[in-house]
This record gives C-alpha cells, structure tokens and sequence, in this order.
C-alpha cells in the first residue's frame, strides 16, 4: 500500500504554522514588527525549494549512473515544483521588501542571486522539452540540472554572505541565513523548523503527484 | 481517509475554542471571540481555511491518480 502518513504530517504542519505563525508572540526586531511573521512562510519556501532541488539533483545523479526513464521524470518534477516554490519565495520576498526595505526590488545581492538561480532552472526546462529524442534528452536534462544546482548554491548561499546584504547573514549584517546558533530566536524556532518540513512535505506531495501523472501518460504512450 | 479530514476539522475546533478562551479574559462587548486581539482569529481562520481547502483539493486529485492507476 501507498505510504500517507507524511501527506497527514503535513496537513498537521502547516495548520500549527498558519495558526502559530500569527498567534505566537514574536521579538521585536529593527523595522519589522509583525512582518517578522513572515519567516514562517517567506523563508521556508526558499528551505523547501533547496531541499527539492536537491531530491532533483540526487535523481539526475542515479539517472546518469543507471538510465531509467523513472528518474528522469522524478528530476523533472522536483525541480518543477521547487522552481514554482521559488517564484513564490521570490514574490513574497518582494512584498515583504517593500514595507520593511522601502521597495520591491533591491538589487540585494541574495535577490539578484536568487533570481539568476531561477532563470537558470527556466532554462532546465526549455532544454529539457527541446529535445524529443528520450534517451538524449534524459541525458542532457541530468547533466543541465547538475550544473544548475552548482550554480545555484554559489548564488542564494555563497555570494550573499560575502557582499553587503540587507537580508540577515551578509557582510556587516548580524544574524546566519542558516539559522545556526543564537540568531534565530528561540520562540521563533518552534514554528520555523515544522513550517520547513510541513512546507517541503506539501512540495514532494505536489511532484509525486505530477511524477505519477507523467508516468501514467507514458504508460499510455508506449503500451 | 474521510476520518482523517474529520480529526483534523475537529482539531481546528479545538484551536477557535482556545483562541475564545484568552479572549474571554479580556473581555469587552465588541471584542469577544473571533473579534478579540484586533480580529487576528478572523484572518487565522481565513486562512486556514484556504489551508484547509487546498488540501481537500489535492487529497481529491491523489484519489483520482491512484483510481486511474488501477485501472490501467
């Protein structure tokens, strides 16, 4: 039998989040006030997105290693809905921006990065549907998303903490983008951490869906 | 899977009971129940409740892939 606890726990999850997210008490920090609230919904989009593409990256890894067609259409829809999740990630960022930084758009280093990221897994799927010959373009697609990924990491976690940055984490800007240590406060964790899972949960209940859509059309294509 | 949709249903009851509870305490005329702490509850049940229908939804469509697998 198909396994569904994780698809309860998620439906679990995110319910204590949008409940506590707006009823817990929150720090006062800087400029935000209530917009703090917004770690528990902004950020764990861009948490879920990188654990989706790197499900995505794992399986273009195996389909490289050992050609079968499952792995391709996994890869395909993890990075599809991690890449939706990031267009999400990127317009509540834009919201929230423009009443704590004063406008939409920035030209913070972490946004620019995680726009490039994006137009990078765009172009994933441009080549990807490219190609009508399956087995190359399997191929081309695992080798594409690896690169992808590995830009990808440079440009939302290596760049940002380098270069001033108005998002916590940068040069001269307290606060870890990782959350290690004191800087995410303590009250706060408690519904940050379920909120990633629920989130991440909720993104790989989307893709198996989309994965078993796509295999029952190939099915019928091929049969 | 239609027992599972009733617990948690049951559980959002459980959370707009408590949320009454605090709000009792405080209690004025006008800002009692959902209304209590600026209407904060009545954004939290908005938006569990698109919460809430989302997942209705796609419990809906899984159900319906995992039909469509049977058959073929």
């Amino acid at each position: 039998m198909r396994q569904y606890w994780w698809k309860i726990l998620s439906i679990v999850l995110l319910l204590y989040t949008f409940i506590a997210g707006l009823l817990i008490k929150v720090p006062t920090i800087g400029n935000l006030y209530e917009t703090i609230r917004n770690l528990f919904f902004h950020v764990p989009m861009w948490f879920g997105q990188l654990i989706l593409v790197t499900v995505s990256l794992v399986y273009s890894i195996m389909y490289l290693r050992k050609p079968k067609p499952h792995y391709d259409i996994m890869a395909t829809e993890f990075a599809r809905t991690g890449s939706v999740m990031g267009v999400l990630g990127l317009i509540t960022g834009m919201i929230w921006a423009n009443y704590t930084w004063g406008a939409p758009w920035n030209n913070d280093p972490k946004q620019l990065g995680a726009a490039i990221a994006l137009l990078i897994y765009l172009a994933y799927f441009v080549l990807r549907n490219s190609m009508t010959d399956l087995d190359k373009r399997g191929r081309v697609a695992a080798v594409y998303n690896i690169f992808a990924y590995f830009i990808y990491i440079p440009m939302i976690m290596v760049l940002p903490r380098m270069v001033e940055s108005l998002h916590p984490g940068g040069k001269g800007v307290e606060g870890n983008p990782g959350f290690g240590g004191d800087s995410l406060d303590p009250t706060m964790r408690v519904v940050f951490w379920p909120a990633v899972l629920g989130w991440t949960l909720l993104g790989t209940w989307i893709s198996t869906l989309n994965v078993r859509i796509k295999t029952l059309e190939d099915k019928k294509h091929f049969s | 899977m239609k027992k599972f949709i009733t617990t948690l249903l049951s559980m959002l009851l459980v959370f707009i009971a408590t949320a009454q509870d605090t709000a009792n305490d405080t209690a004025t005329a006008q800002s009692t129940g959902l209304r209590a702490d600026g209407k904060i509850y009545v954004v939290v049940a908005v938006i569990v409740t698109i919460l809430l229908g989302l997942y209705v939804y796609i419990i809906r469509l899984d159900r319906k892939i995992s039909k469509l697998e049977k058959h073929s």
